[in-house]
Order: C-alpha cells, then structure tokens, then sequence
C-alpha cells in the first residue's frame, strides 16, 4: 500500500511552516503505511557550504566525532544531531576529505543524503513517532516530500524506507512496484551509477539521477519514465529547486492533488491534506496518468 | 441548503463524531422513519461515508469524501458537495448518488442499479463490472472505463481515455466527446430513436436538462465476439 505526501512552497511566507504541516501529512497517511517512515527537507543553502545526512547506530556519540572531523579537516565541520541522524556541513571543497575521514574515524555511520538544502530522515516506527524523533515539525525549507510504508516485499528496516537518493540535491518517494528494476539496474551500473541496496524505488531514483546528468530536465527525466520504466507507480519528486509528479499510464495508485496562490501538494488520499492552510479554497484534482506535473523556483 | 431546511435536518458532524457512528445511525433508522433528511459536515476525505443504507433518505454531505462513500447503497439519495475518493457508490442497488465535484477511480463499480451523477471529470475505470446501473458524467471519463460492463448505461457528457468498453457486455455507452480509443470487442453502433429518447430521459433524471443535444451523442456497445471461446483465437491465450 504505503503513503506518499509532498509539499512545495510557492511563498518563502510558508517555509517556517513547512515541516509542521508536512509531519501533519506524514502522521495522517499512517493508515497507509505504519512500519516505516522517512522524508527530505529542502532547507535554506548556507552559502558554499554542503549538507551531508549521515545515520550512525543507536546511542552514535555526533557531538563527540564532530571535533575530531574538524581536527581532520583543519576547517570547521558544522554539527545539527536528530536522533540517528546528523548533518555534517563543510565548505564543497572539504566534502572529499570529509567523506574520507568519516570513512576512517567511524565507519559504522552511512551517509544516506548530500545536497546544498536537501536533509534526508528515514527510520523504522510509526510515522508520527519517527516525525518527532527528527524534529520535523521544528524544520523550515521551500519544499519537503515524505513516506509511509507497508512493507510487502522486503524486510521492515531503515534501509528499505523511503526516500531514496542517489544524486545531490534529488530524492524520490514511490507508490507501487517496478518489474524491471533488476535489468534497469544494470544498465546505470554500467553508466557508473552505485546503489545500496536491491530495492526498486533506489532504482528509480538512479534512473532519474542518470538521465538529469545526462542533460534531461526534471521533466524530461519523468517522461522518460514512461518509455523505459514497467510496473506500477506514482512518484515524487524533489530536486534543489523543483518538485514534481508522475504516475504510470494504468494509475493503480491513488493520487490527489491540490494547489493555491501560496502552495502545491500532493498527497496519495485527500485526508493527507486537509490541515493545509486554505484548503478549503485550493484547486483539487486528480493528476492524470502518464502526465508530468512540475514545478520550479528561482535557486 | 435553505434556514428552514437546517431546521429539519438532522446534522452530524464529522470533526466530533466518527464515521461509524454516522454509518450505525443511518443503518438504525426504521423503514417509516420521519428522519428523512440529514446533513453531514466536515466529511474531510474520510472514507466509507453514508455506506450501505437501505432506507430512501436523503443525505447532504458538505465537502470532499474518501473512499466508497455511498457504497452498496440501496433507496437513498446521497449528494456530495465536493469531490469524491476512489470507489463512490461501488455496487449500489437503488437510489440516487449525486457528486458535485469530481470522482476518482472506479466510480460506480459493479453497481447493480439506481444512478450515480458526476458534474465535474471521472478518472480510470468509471463503471467498471457495472451491472444495471445509469452513470451520468458532466465532464469526461479516465481510459478502461466501463471495462467488462455487464448492464446499465455510461453517459458522458465529454471525452473518454483509451480503452473505453473493454471486454464489455450488455451495457450501453454513450459518449458525446472523443473517445480516445476502443476496448477489446466494443464497437460504435447505430444511435436509433429509442436511444435517443432513453437518453434524453436520463439527461433530464440526472439534472442536466435540455440545453444538451441528445445527437451529438454516439452509441458504443458490445460486437459479441468474446462471449464464447472460439477456436481461431487459441494462439492467443
């Protein structure tokens, strides 16, 4: 089954509210989805520094390792710790040596997200529970996308829970199941493309990391999609400045739509959204199959 | 709805009471009830909404509903201001389903009778597995709609996605826009007066009234060439 919810701010007035109405979307779609959760927060970019997300085990000492990383570096490794996670920010220059020293001084923590403003939680538990544990409700950003899952394939574990990401600043949520994932794979291994884990929405994320380096737009990405992609689904979105959605041409999965002057949000039942702000005045609609519904703002 | 009206009907609303103690009340009432009229607020998208009723009360629900609402519904006449979930009226006997707004997936599935109204666009596979009902749609309808259609009429108002008819049956289909494509074994047939006549009449039924031209309508049915297997067609299974 699972739930899947987005929300793009079209007004920086509604970016402090983001991740409180977004934690208020994921915790309604439980009823889709209660053995996992997770999302990405696209934040403010703090000049030329990058985020890396990073997962450590339960009881991961952050406050201690970031001086250490720091002494490394000879540069200052910004901290932020959220339960099991933790974003490490560095000017982009030290990001190679950042990785590698994390690599040496605790290789029991993975960086499961990196980006200018992209933030990256996933974890296994309700949703509202996994919600508070991040502090959703306490983040701002322009955008945010976010997962509930029911597990039906594979093992209830952090690493089978969305989002996944598999370039900087993208992640993608997904509803339903690929049939050619395996294949799909192979082929973006041989593009140079890693993934961790066998999950098919991993792949996915890969497929559209692939072709926007290859020059697609977001647009053109999810297009492509529908040519190269079998099974069933309903995705979303998010990029450094844009946020969209796509479903396949047979459209299993439920979707709703709805948009104001002020905001754009999708949700897989309408219940997701009924707490926006102005609701009751938004445009709602179902988006159509096989149809790519896209929105950017200025970076 | 009118002063007088709210006076007399019986309101429920959904931010303090559950949907199954709605769904109890409705399913309690008597066959001689005098509780005829009910209204039910902030109905916020939960699902199985005014399910199952047999008694011919009318129900006015006041913004967008969940899934199945209305589902099985024999006797009554269920109006939903807004849009409505995946499902709506799914396998309703009688009665009278009237949306305002727009429906999603499989509206009207498997429904035995009564008419179910869509004002604004229906997604994929609207009366899927009808089996008697009349589904009128004010806008256009999403592709396998009226797949395996056993009884009943499709009337739509605007266009049709691919596949319209699929493996269809009995069931009449009308369409008075495109139809991006035929389904397996339904074909156009000739639009005779009799038709034209039954179609006014629902057009009338479902509140549309007569500024529609019943000829710009085309009649879609079943060519019959899939009820029995035939042998030529072995290769193919």
């Amino acid at each position: 089954m699972c739930g899947i919810v987005g929300l793009f701010c079209k007004t920086p007035d509604l970016e402090p509210q983001l991740g409180t109405l977004l934690a208020g979307m994921l915790g309604t779609m439980r009823d889709r989805g209660p053995d996992s959760a997770g999302f990405a927060v696209y934040g403010a970019q703090d000049g030329l520094q990058v985020k890396l997300t990073v997962r450590g085990p339960v009881g991961t000492d952050f406050a201690a390792l970031s001086p250490l990383l720091s002494q490394e570096l000879l540069s200052d490794v910004g901290l932020i710790v959220r339960d099991t996670h933790a974003v490490l920010s560095v000017d982009a220059g030290h990001e190679i040596a950042l990785r590698a020293a994390l690599a040496r001084l605790a290789p029991e923590i993975d960086i499961v997200g990196v980006g200018k403003r992209m933030e990256l939680y996933k974890e296994v538990g309700l949703p509202a529970d996994v919600a508070r544990r991040f502090d959703l409700g306490g983040m701002s950003g322009s955008h945010g996308i976010g997962h509930t899952r029911m597990a039906t394939e594979s093992a209830v574990t952090t690493d089978g829970a969305h989002p996944y990401t598999t370039g900087r600043d993208q992640c993608l949520v997904h509803n339903g199941s690929l049939s050619n994932h395996n294949s799909l794979r192979r082929m973006l291994v041989r593009e140079g493309l890693g993934f961790e884990t066998e999950n098919d929405t991993e792949v996915a994320a890969g497929y559209l990391s692939w072709r926007m380096r290859e020059g697609d737009t977001l647009t053109g990405a999810l297009e492509s999609c529908l040519k190269d992609l079998d099974g069933f689904y309903t995705f979303v979105v998010g990029t450094e400045t844009g946020f969209a959605v796509l479903r396949d041409p047979v459209s299993c999965k439920p979707a709703i739509m709805a948009e104001t002057a002020d905001w754009v949000a999708f949700g897989s039942e309408y219940r997701a959204l009924v707490n926006l702000p102005g609701i009751d005045g938004a445009r709602v609609w179902e988006p159509e199959p096989a149809r790519v519904y896209a929105w950017e703002r200025a970076a | 709805m009118s002063e007088a009206l709210d006076q007399i009907a019986r309101t429920v609303d959904l931010s303090t009471e559950t949907v199954r103690s709605l769904n109890a009340a409705l399913h309690g009432l008597p066959a001689d009830t005098n509780e005829t009229l009910w209204r039910v607020l902030n109905p916020r998208g939960q699902h199985a909404i005014a399910v199952g009723l047999t008694r011919p009360v009318a129900i006015e629900i006041a913004g967008h509903v969940g899934y199945y609402c209305g589902g099985m519904n024999q006797a009554a006449s269920i109006e939903v201001h807004g849009n409505a979930g995946v499902g709506v009226g799914e396998n309703m006997m009688s009665g009278r389903i009237h949306v305002r707004g727009d429906a999603s997936a499989a509206a009207g599935a498997t429904a035995h009778g009564g008419m179910l109204v869509i004002e604004g666009n229906a997604a994929a596979r609207c009366g899927i597995s009808m089996k008697g009902i009349d589904i009128v749609v004010g806008g256009s309808v999403g592709h396998m709609s009226a797949f395996m259609a056993q009884a009943g009429t499709l009337t739509v108002l605007g266009d049709a996605g691919e596949s319209l008819g699929d493996s269809i049956y009995e069931a009449q289909l009308f369409v008075r826009g495109m139809v991006a494509s035929l389904g397996s074994d339904c074909i156009e047939k000739p639009m005779r007066d009799r038709h034209l006549a039954a179609l006014r009449s629902r057009l009338d039924a479902a509140g549309f009234g007569g500024a529609i031209d019943v000829a710009e309508f085309r009649r879609y049915g079943s060519a019959r060439r899939l009820y029995h297997f035939h042998v030529d067609n072995a290769g193919d299974y």
